[in-house]
Order: C-alpha cells, then structure tokens, then sequence
C-alpha cells in the first residue's frame, strides 16, 4: 500500500496517470461519439427506407384498395432482405407478412415505433429474434400494418464498436501498468536511493553523497548539483570543527592562565606590585587572545569566501622584500641568513596586504622552527611554469615529518608539543587560506633537509 | 590638547575618557552622531575620536560631512571592521587614522597625540635636528655631532618617522604601518630589532640617548 502512495506521490508517476486518463477519456467520449453519429445514421436510413415502403404501398393502395395492398404487401414480404411486412387483425393475430412474432403490445398503437423492439421472421432462422423498428398502420378495414426494417446491421456495427473499444482499453490498462513499471518504479528507485543518502547525511555523515547514474537525464543533474553542495557543505563544516577543536586549545589556554592569575591576585592580600604584575601579564594574555581572535577570523572568512581579497596587478618582488627586509634583523639575531633574489619584474594580480602577512608567517615559521644547525633561510620567486608562479621559502632546519605535513596546515598543530611559544600555530593556516583566497595553492615539501613551503599562484 | 569622543558604547567612552584625562587632555564624550557631529562643527577641538557605528548617525558621514563644510580637525576613526578595505574606506571619507577594535589604549593615545600635533603642521620640515642627531630629507644624510652616519634606506626611513614626531610616543604598529605600509602583527618582536639596530647607530659612541623605550607604549626620539 506504501509503495502504491509513493508511487502516486511521484510527479513522473502522476503525470503519466494523468496523461492516460485524458486520453483515455477523450477516446471513449470520441468512439461513443462516432457510435452513435453512425447509429443515428443508420437507423435514419432505416426510417427512409420504410417511408419508401409507405410510398410503395400507398400507390398500391391507390391503385387497387386493400386488397391491392395485401397483393403487394405478400409479394414484398417474400422477397429477401431488411423489409418487414406484417398484417394484424383487430386482436392481433397475424395473417400476413414475413414476420412471425413479435413483441407484445407493438401492434396496439399506431405511428413510429419508439424503441426498437424484437421479432422473429419467416424463413431460415425461426428461432432467433431480431430487432427492427417499424410504422404501424391502421387500415380502413379493421387491419393493422406493420412495416418495418431490421436492425441487425447497425446492431452488429454496434457489437464491433464495443469490441474495439474493449480491446483498446484492455491495451491502455496494460500500457499504464508498463508505464508504471518502467518509469514509476524506476523514478521510486532513484528517489529512494536518494532519500536513504541524504537520511544517512542528515544523520551526520557529510562524506557521502547521492548516487550519480550514467543517463545525464534530470535525476543525475539534480545529484551532482546536489553533491557539489554537499562537498561545500563538508569543507565548512570541518572548517568549523576545525576551528571549534583548536579553539578549544589555543584560546582556553590563555583564557584559564587569566582567570587564574585574576584569582590568584584577588586573593589574600596582594602588594601593589605583585597586582601591578598580575595585571601587566593579564595584558599581555589579553593582547595574545586578540591577536589569535583576529587571526581565526581572518582565516574563516577567506576560507568562506566572504573576503574576496581587494587585488591588484602589481609587481611581486617588492612586497616579499618589503616583508624580508622587516624581519632580517630578526633572523640576524638567531643567527640566520635571510636571502631572497629579487631579479623578477613579474606582476601578479594579488592582495599585497595578505600576500605580505603570508610569506611573514613561512618566514616567521622557519625561523621558529630553525633547528640547531639551521643557517639559511631562502625566499624565492620559481617561475617556471606556464600559468603558476610559486613564492617560496625554504629553509634547511628540522622540517615537518611528512605525515605530519597535512596536520601542520591543520589549525593550530604545531610541532613543538609544549606549545609555549607566544606564536600561536595558525600561521600555516592562514597562508593556506590566503594561498586559496587567491585560487591559488600551499605546498610543503622536504627540502632535504628542512621545509621547502611554496605558495602558488596563478599569472595574470 | 581638546579631544571629542563620539561613542555609543557608554563603557568604552568611559575608559576613553579616563585615559585621556589622565594623560593630562580635555575631554568631551557624545554618544550618537547626530550630537557629535553639531559639536565637531562648531570647530575648537584638536582631534575628534569617532566610532563607526553610531546611532542616529554613522561614524562615517559624520567625518565627510565635516571635511564638506571644511572643517579639517582631524579624525581618527573606530571600527570592529579591521579588513583593509574598510581602512581605506574610512580614510577616503576623510579620516585621518583608522583604529581597528579591540584596540590598546596606548595606540590610541599614541596615534590621537600625533593627530593633534599635526594639525597646524601642513607644512612638512625637510630638515629635523634632535640633540645633536641632524636629519635632511633633501639629501638623505644623516649625521650626528658632525660624524656623518651609514643608514639602510629603511632605517633611514625609521628615523625619518620618529624625528618627524619628536616628543611623542610611537607605537609599533604605528612604525609598521607608516614604514613598512603593512598592517598586521607579525608574532616576533621585529620592531624592537629594527629600532635596537637603529640605536646602535645613532646612539653608540655618542652622549646623551635620544631615541628613548617607553615602556608599555613604543618608543620616542626625545629632545
């Protein structure tokens, strides 16, 4: 019974029916149509015929009175064919004519019979009986008249017609159950694949998506443009899980050292000095949260798209020297060389604001991650290929294990487990989010040794 | 120096207020820009601080409506909005600075001192002399006590910056941005090298210091 409703639920389905039954109707009202046209028809070739046997029979009364009549009436009645003749008397028996029975009480009033009405006849088949329609006459004499023509040929069009159009109902019948079978369950199929993926999604699996077929038809269509909001939807979705999972590291952690410092220097009683510190530190905390605040955000509407990055057609070289003139002395400091060739004249269509801060964070990164031995930092521009143009900073330190080159993206992951330090590890990250911002891509290699991180972008 | 405030956030106007106050200015809070915008026009101020967001009136078209009327006090503009798009918007309606929130309120007395300081001060010196320390734009030479001194064209330009603002703190956002036009927190302390490196430039063998550390604010090149 389910499977009826949902069947009849189907558009496909419903139309189908639709389409049948209208056509279905049309056809029947159109053979009743033609029926009975036909059987108006023949019935009024049956009247005209009759009223030319009036006319024969008035002339032969005319010519010799009753009796001519009868003459005519009994000669006509042997003949072959649709006629009918029949003389009555005043209680009704019949003395004449090629009728032998008739139905009761036709005989009692005269004019058009109104309903055809049945007889049996002279000759071959006495048993069987007809229809006919007829005039009754009643003579000067007493006599009653009958004539009449048979009706077996319209009957018989009649019992054609219906024939066929039981035939063709039986064909639409199983043409509807085909169509039912063929295009019903097969949209049922395809609707219930879809429905069990989308409960099985809704239920909290954003990794499957809706079954694609081969037909290219408006199901398949409707699938993938399905599916490629899913895999929008899974990406945001992890954005937010990503963030919600970090978050509850990165931002807890100075936010439990604050309440507890606040606690701690509300305690008891506290020199000014010790608050002043307290508060100094609560500053600074504060200040970092900020930053880490900021840099979240940043990160979550470049990856949503909702920043479309204000970007301009400018040379690249120098915004990465602005950015590696900023932090030489500090890689001096740690004893580290930063270089970078600044031959290119190559312009490129960015945003030099987040450009800037992303080759910032790869730099700020490898001089982080500087190992013991770790002497250079390199920043280069690789334009090589047709298309793509890569900033690149490579730098000979430890280097990110590769399994654990896709989690160093990952908000947060950092490869120091302490986590101490005051750079909070959405740098990455937010190199990642800008590189994509600009549709372009962030690579990490092994340097062999050290990272080789590249952001790709595309030529103007 | 005279200072208006036009913030709707009664707790925010309120620290505003006693930062400033503290620091020795005159201030006037307003909460919605419609009042503010009638007090900035009768002029008599030295800087207006103006929240984006206000009621009545946006932030905004109370500072472009002003520059309309010519009045040139000039303005620094809050905003939550921190993209740099919205920076450059607020400074083409004729903002002066642009300070993204949750900002500290050293920057912003920082920034709002060097506001007022330029007023009056269209004219830009070419030549800056500080005890001893001579600074030519013209010719880009630096020299102190008559010992001419070596700069990087952008140490050059650090110096330029804090001589220009003799006697007020800067902060190291403020030398991020007017040096190196970038607008973002690098996580190391960048700042602090580049003006160690700077010190030891100008100051080393030399007598009295005069680029000075002010703690918790920036620094200040100090007659």
């Amino acid at each position: 019974m389910n499977r009826i409703k949902t069947a009849l639920s189907s558009t496909a389905v419903r139309f189908s029916l639709l389409f049948l039954g209208l056509f279905f109707a049309t056809s029947v009202g159109l053979v009743f149509y033609v029926t009975s046209l036909s059987t108006k028809m023949i019935e009024g070739q049956a009247k005209a015929a009759i009223d030319q046997q009036l006319g024969g029979l008035e002339q032969a009364f005319e010519r010799a009175g009753i009796p001519g009549l009868i003459r005519f009436v009994e000669r006509e009645a042997r003949q072959p064919g649709a006629h009918l003749y029949l003389i009555a008397d005043q209680a009704g028996r019949i003395l004449s004519g090629n009728v032998m029975d008739i139905d009761a009480g036709i005989l009692d009033r005269s004019g058009w019979v109104e309903k055809p009405f049945a007889y049996s006849r002279f000759g071959a088949d006495e048993s069987s009986r007809f229809k006919a329609i007829a005039q009754v006459l009643r003579l000067p004499n007493g006599l009653t008249l009958l004539v009449g023509r048979d009706l077996s040929e319209p009957e018989r069009f009649r019992a054609i017609v219906r024939q066929a159009l039981t035939l063709a109902l039986g064909f639409m019948t199983l043409g509807a159950l085909l169509i039912w079978l063929l295009v019903g369950r097969r949209a049922l199929k395809r609707i219930d694949g879809v429905s069990l993926e989308s409960r099985r999604i809704i239920a909290g699996d954003l990794s499957r998506r809706l079954p694609v077929g081969h037909s290219g038809d408006e199901f398949d269509r409707l699938a993938l443009s399905l599916n490629g909001l899913l895999n929008r939807i899974e990406l945001l979705d992890k954005g937010v899980r990503d963030v919600s999972n970090n978050v509850a590291h990165d931002l807890k952690t100075p936010l439990t050292r604050l309440q507890a410092r606040t606690e701690n220097a509300l305690s008891g009683a506290k020199k000014i000095s010790q608050l002043r510190d307290a508060l100094q530190s609560n500053l600074q905390d504060t200040e970092g949260l900020i930053k880490t605040f900021n840099a979240i955000l940043t990160i979550s509407k470049l990856e949503a798209g909702s920043i479309l990055p204000n970007r301009q057609l400018q040379p690249i070289s120098p915004v990465i020297l602005d950015v590696v003139e900023l932090l030489e002395p500090v890689a001096d400091e740690k004893g580290v060389i930063l270089s970078f060739q600044d031959h290119s004249k190559l312009e490129l269509v960015i945003n030099r604001e987040l450009i800037a801060q992303a080759v910032l964070n790869l730099i700020e990164n490898a001089l982080t991650h500087a190992g013991p031995d770790n002497h250079k930092i390199e920043v280069a521009i690789v334009d090589k290929d047709i298309g793509r143009v890569g900033l690149v900073v490579s730098d000979s330190g430890l280097g990110i294990p590769d399994p654990l080159k896709k989690t160093a993206i990952e908000r947060f992951v950092r490869l120091d487990a302490s986590r101490s330090n005051p750079g909070t590890g959405l740098g990455l990250s937010l190199v990642k989010a800008i590189a994509e911002a600009h549709g372009g891509s962030l690579h990490l290699d092994d340097n062999e040794p050290g990272l080789k991180a590249t952001i790709w972008l595309s030529k103007a | 120096m005279k200072l208006l405030v036009i913030e709707d956030d009664r707790d925010a106007a309120s620290f505003i207020e006693k930062g400033f106050t503290e620091a020795g200015h005159n201030v006037h809070v307003c909460f919605d820009g419609g009042t503010g915008y009638g007090l900035a026009e009768t002029g008599g101020y030295d800087v207006i601080i103006v929240d984006r967001m206000l009621p009545v009136r946006d932030g905004l078209s109370v500072v472009t409506e002003l520059r309309s009327k010519g009045v040139d006090t000039p303005a620094l503009i809050l905003s939550a909005l921190g993209q740099v798009d919205d920076r450059i918007t607020g400074l083409k309606a004729g903002g002066d600075d642009y300070l993204t929130k949750p900002y500290s309120f050293a920057e912003l007395l920082a920034r709002a001192e060097v506001l007022a300081r330029r007023r009056g001060n269209l004219a830009q010196t070419t030549f800056y002399e500080v005890n001893g320390l001579k600074l030519d734009r013209l010719s880009n030479l630096v020299s102190r006590d008559g010992v001419e001194i070596t700069l990087q064209p952008r140490e050059f330009r650090l110096l330029e910056y804090l001589m220009a603002r003799t006697g007020q703190v800067v902060t190291r956002t403020m030398l991020l941005e007017g040096v190196w036009d970038l607008h973002f927190d690098p996580q190391t302390n960048v700042i602090d090298v580049h003006i160690s490196r700077l010190r030891s430039k100008i100051e080393t063998g030399f007598e009295n210091p005069v680029l000075l550390t002010v703690r918790g604010r920036g620094y200040m090149i100090k007659a």
